[in-house]
């Protein structure tokens, strides 16, 4: 796999990583500090209040967090039941924070699984999660269609035995489009999502809809095009009776004929990554 | 495996104690942990004789004859001599006799419980009962406040419960009877009680119960009598147990309802339950089970061994570690039973011809509560792998107490495109699959004559006729009277057999079926259709697995699964015509 801390990146690419990095900081931070009791609302409240103090202003999307049996979407039906609730979180219970900060115009979308103490079995999800990191960027460079290679996502985690619970996000994604966005002085949010940054994925859509592409990476035939140039975040979630673990990293698309350019991961020093490292 | 049938071997003592004299038998090496059986009504510690040699493996057993049985001597007068006071001095002098510097471990059936109770909640015990295992006798202090809960509150559910339990206790009512008790067991009812037993109790026959039985059920008879009354008159209010209980439920128990453990929690800061499908005579009918799940608790509470991954899941007390052997358990619907069992803290065995998936399942099932798991290679159609595979199990795992016949593979197509080579092949995955498992498994189950469950995984296409499914229904339909003609002939050994008929579940059957009659690629597109049919619909096989372990635990005979198939079991009793009418629709493809 190429690192992407090798490659000369451009200052836009840069300025993403560093949002990313920023985010992912906040995650393991406010990990560190859940204790049983804590309900899912106030570390929702502590990942904002720790990147609001860090300067961001805006979002792609209000933080999120799972615990329990939430985190593999137990009995989700509406999409009101992301929302962080009342549910408090017990020694052994996985947790997953999910969080899309704006930072200087740049987005992340990150997601961020552990367990209050060990769960043998999330460890093991999050174990099995490095071979879709792999297959999904093979079969990005490979050009194939997205909706293929959400397919084959799909038959791997079949093998593995466990549950696609990405099928529960909006529109079933696996992936969504994250781009640069204007900063406004006021930046309401509706539904937990920033205003500027699905404005940006409208007006993709829109674009998507006259060519023949999606920003949202799904299922359905509309997917069924080759990769986009462009950020990806990437968030493929694994579920297994009751327990849930996901990543949520930004994938580069670009328009290289060179393979190893044509699409890498923005950033290899993250936590599931250096996990996974640590585990060889 | 070598079946005990009496205690020989043991070594014996006489313990004096309260103008008694106790005969005390032991077995298994005195540096182990003791563990002390105290038997019932009307029995002599010989009850215990195919669990005790069992248990001595691992420790040091003791049983007893209670005072008045078997070889003790009988206090004199009778009259008086039977207060649970006086048994828990004669408890009290064994422990001390048997193991003076190490609390020991009480196991109690029927009236050895009911007096186990007393040691275990009052105070002079303390510390001299490491931990407790109770099988079919509540503690009368609990009944009594159990009774007087009822009475002061009556409302309909309680009252059944009272009415329910008042009726299985007529022989309680009986022996309060003077003398009548004791010339109908010294005469006609001694002679017959052996029979009895076989007959309704299905105990199986042999040395038990030993020639003493007239003198013990006379004798006996006064533990009703002095202490029945005066105990759910005046329960005792503080019988907080002081150790660790293990409850073992017999749900057949004709003498006793599973109701009366139900307010347990509050009297027993510790306890663990466990069901079992059985009569009253669990010593006697299940003594694997019994001494497995002794070994077991005894040694957690020893802290013999770390403390895993607990079995969380609804029906942990019934399946807890009990060997479950699953087919075609790399995919679908036995991955998710081998899953639902492992979670019930079952030992799972997962047999796939992949491998690899099979090691998965096995890998997956420690992880979220199983014991132990593990993963078998073989394909269900060969009969000599299936032989092979049956005494592997036997011999390294154990005798099955669950047999999941679930392998199975799908054909369609009609009638007359479909070659006797694909007839061959459907037949033998579905069809010989499952006769090679009931035969051999359900095999090594009646011959260890302790019970058992089998379940076969048929499909509503069993009674639900369809032009595009002729083979496949077929071998389906075959599994079903399979099943209910097995179950009519393991019903009298305790064996149950049950037939689980899904409808569409989304599991990967569809992406392996075999469409007979069309091309390669006319093959694959149709796969990839009902892949999506099926995924639109969406029943998972979770569901399925769920359906399964209720099923055994309730001991259905046929069960359908997912709203459609029930609505074809139903039409094809009351409207066949109508089911008729949608066999000749043409599916969808």
């Amino acid at each position: 796999m190429t690192s992407a801390v090798t490659r000369e990146l451009s200052a836009e690419l840069q300025g993403f990583r560093a949002v990313q990095r920023l985010a992912y900081e906040c995650a393991e931070a406010v990990a560190a500090r859940l204790e049983p009791g804590i309900t899912e609302r106030e570390a929702a409240r502590m990942q904002r209040a720790w990147l609001c103090e860090r300067g961001v202003r805006d979002w792609f999307h209000l933080p999120f967090a799972w615990f329990g049996d939430r985190t593999a979407f137990v009995n989700f039906r509406v999409p009101l039941q992301f929302f962080p609730t009342g549910r408090r979180l017990e020694p052994g219970m996985p947790f997953i924070l999910d969080m899309a900060p704006v930072y200087d115009g740049y987005t992340a979308d990150i997601g961020y699984s552990g367990s209050l103490g060990i769960n043998p079995v999330q460890d093991r999800l999050l174990a099995d999660l490095e071979a879709h990191r792999e297959l999904i960027l093979r079969e990005v460079r490979e050009r194939r269609p997205l909706r293929e290679i959400y397919e084959d996502v799909d038959r791997l985690m079949v093998r593995q035995g466990y549950a696609n619970r990405h099928r529960a996000y909006p529109f079933g994604v696996i992936a969504h489009k994250v781009d640069r966005v204007r900063q406004r002085r006021w930046s309401p949010h509706v539904f937990g999502f920033g205003t500027q940054s699905l404005k940006g994925l409208a007006s993709d859509a829109l674009h998507g809809h006259r060519e023949g592409w999606s920003p949202l990476w799904s299922p359905y035939r509309f997917s069924d095009h080759p990769p986009r140039p462009g950020l990806w975040a990437v968030e493929p979630h694994l579920g297994f009776r009751g327990t849930g673990a996901k990543f949520e990293e930004i994938l580069v698309v670009t328009d290289s004929t060179d393979p190893e350019e044509s699409a890498f991961w923005l950033d290899d020093d993250l936590p599931h990554v250096r996990r996974w490292a640590e585990e060889k | 495996m070598t079946v005990p049938v009496t205690l020989q071997g043991a070594r014996e003592r006489r313990v004096r104690t309260g103008g008694v004299e106790l005969c005390v038998a032991e077995l298994g090496d005195p540096g182990q942990p003791t563990v002390v059986l105290v038997h019932g009504y009307p029995d002599s510690k010989e009850v215990w004789s195919e669990v005790a040699p069992r248990l001595a493996d691992r420790f040091h057993v003791v049983l007893y004859d209670v005072r008045g049985h078997g070889r003790s001597t009988a206090p004199k007068p009778l009259r008086g001599g039977f207060t649970l006071e006086k048994l828990t001095d004669d408890f009290l002098a064994v422990a001390d006799a048997v193991s003076p510097d190490r609390p020991v471990h009480v196991v109690g059936h029927d009236w050895g419980s009911v007096q186990s109770w007393e040691f275990a909640t009052v105070k002079r015990t303390e510390g001299r009962i490491a931990s407790f295992t109770s099988m079919s006798g509540p503690s009368l202090d609990h009944l009594g406040h159990w009774i007087n809960k009822r009475l002061k509150r009556p409302t309909p559910r309680r009252v059944g419960q009272l009415l329910g339990q008042g009726a299985k206790s007529w022989y309680v009512y009986a022996l309060h009877t003077p003398v009548l008790p004791e010339l109908a067991w010294r005469g006609p009812l001694g002679k017959r009680w052996p029979r009895m037993l076989e007959r309704f109790e299905q105990v199986p026959g042999g040395t038990y119960p030993t020639s003493s039985l007239p003198t013990d059920a006379a004798h006996g008879a006064w533990l009703y009598r002095d202490n029945v009354r005066a105990r759910l008159r005046h329960p005792r209010t503080d019988a907080y147990a002081h150790a660790p209980v293990q409850l073992i439920t017999p749900l057949g128990d004709a003498f006793l309802s599973e109701r009366l453990y139900d307010e347990l929690e509050s009297w027993v800061p510790q306890l663990t339950r466990r069901t079992l499908p059985a009569k009253h005579w669990i010593p006697r009918t299940r003594p694997d089970q019994l001494v497995d799940w002794i070994t077991e608790f005894v040694t957690s509470v020893e802290g013999g061994r770390p403390d895993g991954v607990t079995a969380s899941g609804k029906y942990a007390d019934r399946f807890g570690g009990q060997l479950i052997l699953v087919t075609g358990a790399g995919s679908g619907i036995g991955r998710a039973t081998a899953y639902a069992f492992a979670e019930a803290g079952a030992r799972v065995v997962a047999v796939d011809r992949d491998a690899e998936a099979a090691a998965r399942t096995a890998q997956m099932s420690r992880l979220i509560g199983a014991p132990e798991a593990w993963a078998e290679t073989v394909d269900v159609s060969d009969e000599q792998a299936m032989e092979k595979l049956a005494e592997k199990v036997a011999t390294e795992y154990g005798v099955v107490d669950v047999l999941v016949n679930n392998a199975g593979i799908g054909l369609s197509g009609s009638f007359f495109d479909t070659t006797p080579e694909d007839w061959k092949k459907v037949l033998d995955v579905n069809l010989w699959g499952v006769i090679h498992g009931c035969r051999l498994f359900g095999r090594q189950m009646a011959e260890r004559g302790q019970g058992g469950h089998i379940v076969n995984t048929a499909s509503a296409a069993a009674y639900q006729p369809s032009k595009a499914l002729p083979a496949y229904s077929t071998s389906k339909a075959a599994v079903l009277m399979l099943s209910e003609c097995l179950r009519a002939e393991l019903a009298d050994q305790g064996i149950g057999v049950t037939a689980i008929c899904p409808g569409f579940v989304n599991t990967n059957i569809t992406s392996t079926a075999r469409f007979a009659g069309v091309d390669a690629e006319e093959e694959k597109r149709r796969q990839k259709k009902t892949a999506r049919l099926y995924g639109l619909r969406n029943y998972p096989p979770e569901k399925v697995a769920d359906a399964i372990l209720r099923a055994v635990v309730r001991g259905d005979a046929v069960v359908p699964v997912t709203p459609e198939a029930r609505g074809a079991y139903l039409m094809s009793r009351f409207t066949p015509k109508a089911l008729r009418r949608i066999a000749r629709l043409e599916p969808p493809l």
